[in-house]
C-alpha cells in the first residue's frame, strides 16, 4: 500500500450510454447466483428512458455505514481489495445494513433470503463485459496510485505552478518513476520556472539537475550521460523541456541527439505555447489560438489589421521524431495515466539502448484560458475529438494507436472547452476540423505502413 | 494519576464509532477506552443470535486487541466507571484509581430495568444484554420445558423465539395491548403474533404479572385477572434504562438520559454523551427523546468523536429516527420514521392476507414520508431514512412510491444524492 493509504479498482458507470437494456444484471445474477433473474442482480439500474438511467450498487465505501450498524461483525472492509465483503456464517439476517446504507448497495435477495451485495467478483466483474454500450468499465488505475505511492517523491513539496496545471503531477510521477538515479535537464519553460532549478542556492529536485540554455538541452544532456557512462556509472539522462524549447531553437540539438541515437529519455511537455513568459506563440500552436504574439481583435495585426488568432497549422513534432526512427517515440496524455505510464515504462527501457521521445500534452489553465478545475476535461476532450492522438512506435514494430477514438466528437466539443478558441469564425472551425481528418488520415497511413 | 486527553467509556457501537472519529483528526493525542465487560466490543443486537447458538459467542467481535494497538489506544476491559468527578476532570474507577482526562465521551449504554414486582427478587431469571447474559440464557434454553418472557419488545421476542424453536412451551406476558409496541403498529404485529401462535407460542397482551414467587421447577407468576403461570425459565425483557449511575451528585444534567446538545455535549463542556444512554433531540421534535437503537448510536459517537477531536468536518445531529428491523420465524419487518401522524398527514397501508406482505406509508400534510413500515415487503430502510431527512417531497411519485416503494426510493435517490 503507498504511504498515500490505499486506492481501489471500482465499476464506473456512465448514464449517458446506458440504455436501460438489463444485460448487466442478467450477467450479475447468473455469475452470483446461476439463473438471469434481474431480481436478484446486485447491479440495479433504475430509472426510465425519458427520464435517464441510474444505478444502485455498492459503491465499497471507504467510511462504510453498513459495516458501522453491522452488529454481527459480518460486514468488512477488505484492505487489499477495498471490497466490502460479506460473511454469511456471521451475518445473522437482521437486515440493519439495509438501513445504514444510503445508497441501496446492499439489499435483501429474496431468494436466499439473505442480504446481497457487489464482491466485483473478484476483480473480474461479471456486468463489465456484459454491457453492449460501454456504459460500465472497470476502472484499474489504482494499481499506478498504489505502486507510486511507494517510490519516492524527488521533487520539492512547494512549486510555483499554476493554480490547475498538470506539470506538476507530471515532474512528479516521472521522477518517482525514473527514481534517484537520474540526471535532469530542465531549459528555460514552465518546468523550471515552477521551481526545478530551485531557490536560494538549493535545488528543486533531490536528484542533480541542470539549467542548458534553450538551444542545447539535448547536446549538454547526451554529454552529461555519456561522462557518467565514461566513469562507468549507470544514470538515466531524463531532459523535461517545453515545446518552444524543443521545436523551435532547441529542435537542432534535439535532432542531431536523436540522429546519433544518444541514450536519453526526452520528455516534452506540450503546452503548445511559450506560457512561462507570456503566453507567445510556438510552432506546436496550433492554428486559429490566441496567443500574446497571435492576437484577436481590430487593429492588432501586423499594420493594423485585423487578426483572427495564428494563421498556420502546428508543426507535428512528435511525427518529426519517428523520422529519426528512434528507439522509442510516444505521445501521451494525463487524461490517460495507464496509458502514460505503460509508455513511460517503455521510454526508460528504450533511453537504455538510445534515444528515447515522449510527448506529452499539457493543457495550460493560464494561456488556453479554461477553468483551473478543468485541465483533466480539456486534455480528455482533445483525445475523444482526435485533436490529439495516442500512439507509440518503435522501429521493429512501427506506428499504432494505443488508444484509438472510433467515433470522435466533433472538434468544437474540444474548442469550446476553451477562451483562447472563443473568437473563431466558422470558416476557421471548418479549417480546423478538416486539419483534425488530415492528421488522423495521415497517421494512419503511418501506422499503416509501419504494418505492411 | 493516570492522564488521558481522550476518555471513552463503553465500548459498544457509540464509542467505538467515536474512537475512529477522533483517531480520523487526532492520530496522536492521547486515548483511553474503558469498558465494564470483560470481553472484548459487542455488540448488544447480536446476542439474541448468541441464544439461539447461530451466532458462535467468539465470533461476535467487532473489534480485537490489534485494532486498539494500531490506534494507539489504551484499552482497559473489566473496568467500570464508579463516578466522575467533572469539577476536577477525574474518572473514578471501581477500583477506586482515578483517570485524568481533558474530555471524555460516557457511551455507557443502557442495563436490563427489572419491574418493581412483589417477589421478582426471590426467584431466579435471565436478562439478556451482555454475552454472559447470552452464553447463560443460551445453556438454559435447552432444558426449558415451560418458559414465560415478561415484556414483548424485539429483546423479548427474539429470546422467545429461540425458546419455541428450542421445544419450549413459551408464554409471552406484554402490558401493552400489542406486541412490539412502539417498533410496528397493529397489522404487523398481529402477524408477528400469528406466527409465534402458529408455532406454538402462548401472547398474553394486555397482561401484568403482579406477584411472582418461587415454585418446585422455578417460578410462578400470578396475572393481574388472577391467573397462575408456572415456569421452568423466566426471561425478563421489559425494557431497558440508562447506565448513568456515575453521574450521582455530578453536574452533568440528566432526566431519563445523559442530555446532550446536537453535538452530544452535556451541560458540562468537556464532557460528550453519545448512544442508548444520551437522551438527544428527536428529529420529528426538539424535545429531547431516547432513541435506543443501533445506527442512532453509531451516528451519536461518530459526531461526538468529531466534535471532541475539533473536526473541523463536524456537522450537526439531525435528530433522531426510529429505525428497526426485526426478523422472525423466516419473516421480516422493517420499520423507519415515526408512527404518528402529522397533523393533516395521510397514512396509506397494503395488505396482501395470501402472501402476508404488509405496507404502510405514512405522509405529511406537504407529501413528505414521515414514516414507513413493512413486513415482508423489503425496500431500503437506508434509502428510506434520507427521503425523510431530506424531507423530499413525494407528490409527483406517490401512487407508485405505495406500489414499489423499493423501486421509486432507488430513483429518487439515484436523481437526488448519489
Amino acid at each position: 500500500m503507498g504511504t498515500f493509504g490505499g486506492a481501489y479498482n471500482t465499476i464506473a458507470f456512465d448514464a449517458n450510454k446506458c440504455d436501460g437494456c438489463g444485460d448487466c444484471m442478467t450477467a450479475c445474477a447468473t455469475a452470483k447466483v446461476g439463473v438471469g433473474d434481474t431480481a436478484r442482480s446486485r447491479i440495479q439500474i433504475v430509472g426510465s428512458a425519458d427520464d435517464g438511467f441510474e444505478l444502485a450498487l455498492c459503491r465499497q465505501c471507504a467510511d462504510p455505514k453498513c459495516v458501522t450498524v453491522c452488529p454481527a461483525a459480518a460486514l468488512t472492509k477488505n484492505s487489499a481489495s477495498g471490497v466490502i465483503d460479506w460473511n454469511g456464517d456471521k451475518c445473522v439476517d437482521c437486515l440493519l445494513c439495509t438501513v445504514g446504507c444510503a445508497y441501496a448497495g446492499i439489499a435483501l435477495d429474496a431468494g436466499t433470503g439473505h442480504v446481497a451485495k457487489c464482491d466485483t467478483c473478484d476483480g473480474a466483474p461479471a456486468c463489465v463485459p456484459a454491457c453492449p454500450h460501454d456504459a460500465l468499465t472497470y476502472i484499474t488505475t489504482s494499481r499506478i496510485y498504489n505502486e507510486v505511492g511507494d517510490w519516492e517523491d524527488l521533487f520539492a513539496p512547494g512549486l510555483a505552478g499554476c493554480q490547475g496545471c498538470n506539470t506538476e503531477l507530471l515532474m512528479r510521477h516521472t521522477l518517482r518513476r525514473t527514481g534517484p538515479e537520474t540526471v535532469l535537464a530542465t531549459p528555460p519553460g514552465c518546468v523550471p520556472g515552477m521551481g526545478s532549478v530551485g531557490f536560494n542556492g538549493t535545488t528543486g529536485t533531490k536528484v542533480p539537475v541542470f539549467h542548458p540554455l534553450l538551444t542545447n538541452t539535448a547536446a549538454m544532456l547526451a554529454g552529461v550521460k555519456r561522462q557518467y557512462k565514461r566513469v562507468g556509472r549507470e544514470v538515466l539522462a531524463l531532459a523535461i523541456a517545453g515545446d518552444g524549447g524543443a521545436s523551435d531553437v532547441g529542435f537542432q540539438s534535439l535532432s542531431g541527439a536523436a540522429e546519433r541515437n544518444e541514450q536519453i529519455l526526452f520528455m516534452v511537455v506540450d503546452n503548445e505555447g511559450y506560457m512561462n513568459t507570456g503566453m507567445q506563440r510556438s510552432s506546436c500552436t496550433p492554428y486559429g489560438a490566441w496567443t500574446s504574439t497571435t492576437p484577436v481583435g481590430q487593429g492588432t495585426g501586423s499594420g493594423g489589421m485585423p487578426s483572427q488568432g495564428k494563421t498556420q497549422d502546428a508543426k507535428n513534432l512528435p511525427l518529426i521524431m519517428v523520422n529519426h526512427r528512434c528507439e522509442y517515440v510516444a505521445t501521451a496524455s494525463t487524461a490517460y495515466m495507464e496509458d502514460l505510464y505503460d509508455k513511460l515504462d517503455k521510454a526508460i527501457a528504450a533511453s537504455k539502448r538510445g534515444f528515447a521521445y515522449l510527448h506529452v500534452y499539457s493543457p495550460c489553465t493560464t494561456g488556453w484560458r479554461f477553468p483551473t478545475d478543468q485541465n483533466m476535461e480539456v486534455a480528455r476532450k482533445a483525445v475523444e475529438t482526435n485533436f490529439v492522438m495516442l500512439w507509440e512506435y518503435n522501429p521493429a514494430d512501427g506506428l499504432h494507436f494505443t488508444r484509438p477514438v472510433d467515433d470522435p466528437l466533433p472538434v468544437t466539443e474540444y474548442l469550446k472547452a476553451m477562451g483562447r478558441f472563443r473568437h473563431l469564425s466558422e470558416d476557421q472551425i471548418s479549417h480546423i476540423q478538416g486539419k483534425v481528418v488530415e492528421n488522423l488520415a495521415f497517421v494512419k497511413q503511418m501506422a499503416h505502413v509501419a504494418k505492411a | 494519576m493516570e492522564q488521558t486527553k481522550y476518555l471513552v467509556v463503553g465500548s459498544s457501537h457509540a464509542a467505538l464509532e467515536a474512537v475512529t472519529a477522533i483517531r480520523m483528526h487526532d492520530p496522536e493525542g492521547s486515548l483511553t477506552l474503558l469498558t465494564r465487560d470483560p470481553h472484548l466490543p459487542y455488540s448488544p443486537t447480536v446476542l439474541p443470535y448468541v441464544v439461539s447458538g447461530r451466532s458462535a459467542p467468539d465470533g461476535i467481535f467487532l473489534r480485537d486487541e490489534k485494532f486498539f494497538a494500531t490506534l494507539g489506544v489504551q484499552l482497559k476491559r473489566g473496568t467500570a466507571l464508579k463516578a466522575l468527578h467533572v469539577e476536577r476532570n477525574a474518572a473514578e474507577l471501581a477500583d477506586g484509581s482515578e483517570i485524568a482526562y481533558e474530555k471524555v465521551l460516557l457511551a455507557t449504554g443502557a442495563s436490563p430495568a427489572i419491574p418493581p414486582i412483589p417477589g421478582l427478587d426471590q426467584v431466579a431469571y435471565h436478562v439478556l444484554r451482555t454475552l454472559d447474559d447470552a452464553t447463560k440464557l443460551n445453556a438454559a434454553i435447552k432444558n426449558s420445558k415451560r418458559a414465560v418472557v415478561m415484556g414483548a419488545g424485539l429483546v423479548g421476542m427474539h429470546a422467545a423465539e429461540n425458546l419455541v424453536k428450542a421445544g419450549a412451551k413459551v408464554t409471552i406476558v406484554e402490558m401493552a395491548k400489542q406486541l412490539t409496541d412502539g417498533y410496528f403498529d397493529a397489522t404487523a404485529a398481529g402477524l408477528i403474533a400469528k406466527a409465534f401462535t402458529d408455532n406454538g407460542a402462548t401472547i398474553l397482551t394486555g397482561s401484568r404479572v403482579v406477584k411472582l414467587a418461587s415454585s418446585a421447577i422455578g417460578a410462578l407468576l400470578t396475572l393481574e385477572n388472577g391467573t397462575t403461570l408456572e415456569a421452568d425459565l423466566l426471561l425478563v425483557a421489559t425494557g431497558v434504562k440508562p447506565n448513568m449511575e456515575y453521574l450521582a451528585g455530578s453536574q452533568v444534567e440528566h432526566d431519563r438520559g445523559i442530555l446532550v446538545s446536537d453535538t452530544m455535549q452535556t451541560s458540562v463542556a468537556n464532557v460528550w454523551s453519545a448512544g442508548d444512554c444520551a437522551q438527544a433531540k428527536g428529529f420529528y421534535t426538539d424535545a429531547k427523546i431516547m432513541n435506543a437503537i443501533l445506527p442512532d448510536a453509531t451516528e451519536q459517537g461518530r459526531i461526538a468523536g468529531m466534535a471532541m477531536a475539533e473536526d473541523p468536518g463536524l456537522k450537526k445531529y439531525p435528530g433522531g429516527v426510529p429505525l428497526n428491523t426485526y426478523h422472525f420465524f423466516g419473516r421480516h419487518a422493517i420499520s423507519v420514521g415515526s408512527s404518528k401522524v402529522p397533523e393533516g398527514g395521510e397514512v396509506v397501508t397494503r395488505f396482501d392476507e395470501a402472501s402476508g406482505r404488509y405496507l404502510k406509508a405514512i405522509f405529511s400534510a406537504d407529501n413528505r414520508l414521515t414514516g414507513i413500515y413493512g413486513v415482508n415487503e423489503f425496500f431500503d430502510g437506508g434509502v428510506m431514512c434520507q427521503l425523510i431527512l431530506r424531507r423530499i417531497d413525494l407528490s409527483p411519485v406517490k401512487g407508485r412510491f405505495l406500489a414499489e416503494p423499493m423501486k421509486v426510493g432507488r430513483e429518487i435517490m439515484s436523481k437526488t444524492w448519489r
